[in-house]
This record gives structure tokens, sequence and C-alpha cells, in this order.
């Protein structure tokens, strides 16, 4: 089990963060890194891409409200890309899908930062 | 060697498996309780959920209990559906570990015991400060 984090520059100042794989206690210290790079370079528009994940769990949970957490300090947001059902409903149930914009597809999390 | 499925989601199984609490063997606990979980006549999304709450139960375990090298786990079938009872030897979860948080707000963390109560039918804790915390949880079956 693990997951791959890819980070790319999209246009203007905004950052996607590609994630495959499962999201777990174990591996969820990669994805904090990762965004938490991102935030430290000045970067505060980010997209959060959850397509290719299989699973989460609260403690990758925990990474993205705290990621969200810290950018929303520099006036910044994070979007979501998730159509996956089953992690979905855990964004549901835990009320996150009022606190994260999460969409269907990259092109409308990337306009949602315009 | 297979028994048939009716046969099995019959009959009284149970699988024991103690893992390190260690958060690398996380995976293996939810995979082998989804394994379990797959004998039964669950949905697809039900096993998702009992995978998820096992998981969960884990890293509480791992998190919140001091002094716990082990974690047992331990899943009862029968024909009204599963139990999984979560155990650690530490010295007791800190109340923390264990109380339920919704985030209307964004916090991080207390969302694991939050998710294990919402996608199991029930959740019982019983806590021994020398002896370690159970958590006891059901899915059960839809018929």
């Amino acid at each position: 089990m693990d997951i791959k984090v890819d980070v790319r520059e999209s246009k203007g100042d905004m950052y996607v963060v590609d994630l495959n794989g499962e999201i777990d206690v174990y591996t969820s210290p990669k994805v904090k890194d990762a965004i938490g790079d991102l935030i430290d370079k000045g970067h505060y528009n980010l997209v959060i891409n959850l397509e290719k994940v299989r699973y989460i769990d609260s403690t990758g949970l925990g990474v993205l409200i705290g990621g969200l957490k810290r950018v929303r300090e520099h006036g910044g947001t994070v979007n979501l890309v998730c159509t996956n059902p089953q992690i979905k409903k855990i964004f549901d149930i835990t009320g996150l899908v009022k606190i994260f914009g999460i969409y269907d597809d990259e092109d409308a999390a990337m306009q949602a930062l315009v | 060697m297979n028994q048939p499925a009716t046969q099995a989601q019959g009959s009284l199984g149970v699988v024991e498996l103690r893992i390190p609490s260690k958060a690398e063997w996380v995976a293996v606990a939810r995979l082998a309780v989804a394994a379990v979980a797959n004998r039964l006549n669950f949905s697809i999304e039900d096993i998702e959920d009992v995978k998820l709450a096992v998981a969960e139960a884990c890293t509480n375990c791992i998190q919140h209990a001091e002094g716990s090298a082990q974690i047992q786990i331990t899943c009862e079938t029968g024909p009204e559906g599963l139990t999984v009872r979560v155990s650690d030897f530490g010295h007791g979860t800190r109340p923390e570990g264990i109380r339920p948080r919704r985030t209307d707000e964004p916090t991080v963390g207390g969302l694991g015991v939050f998710l294990i109560r919402s996608l199991m039918d029930s959740v019982e804790y019983d806590v021994h400060p020398d002896r370690g915390t159970n958590l006891v949880m059901t899915k059960k079956v839809a018929h």
C-alpha cells in the first residue's frame, strides 16, 4: 500500500497535487509534506486531485483540512477533484463537503480558484 | 474447500489477527477484515464501511493507546452480520481518543471516532486503565 504524489504547476500561480493510491495513517505524512512544501514556497491556491485515490481515512482528511487552514491564512483555498462515490461519502458524512469545494474534474476545480 | 455461500453466511466463524501497533500494519488489518466481510452477504459499500471503521479503530490504538505494542482484531461472523473487536493492551485510551467530533469548522483530528459511529450499526467502548481498550462494533447484513 502506498501513495504516489505528483505536484505540477498550472496556469497562474495555481498548483495541482495528483494523488494516486491509498491515504491512511501510514501514507498521509507523504501527502502532508507535499502540500506543506507548496505552502512554504508561497503557493496558496491548490487543486488536489483525488481521482486516483482508492481509499482515504481520517488522517488523510486531517492532512487536507490542515492544508486548507494554512492556505486560508494567506487568502488562498484548496479545491478537490473527486468522483469516487465511496470517498465522496466520507466527505459528506463528516460535513467536509461544506468546507471544501469538491468538483468532478480538474478544469472545474481550477476555474473555481480563479 | 469452498462452502456454498449460504452455508458460510449462516455459520458462526471467528477470525483473529494480531498486528504490531504501527502505522504500516493498519492496511493489513483492514484488508484482512474486508476478506472476512466478503464471506457475508454485504454490499461492496458495506465492506468499504467496515474496512474504514476497522482502520480508524487501529489508528486510534496507535495514536492514543500508550504502552501497547500490539493490536488484536477479532472478527465474528454470524447470520446477523459481522462483529469486530479491536483491542489494545495499553493503559487505556485517553478521552480525546474516543470523543467523536463532526467538523463544521476545519479542525484536524477527532474524525475517526465519528466515522466509526457513522459507518457501523453499533459501537461500544470498554476502557480499562490497566488492561487497555476494547472497541466492539457490529455491521448488520441487510436482509
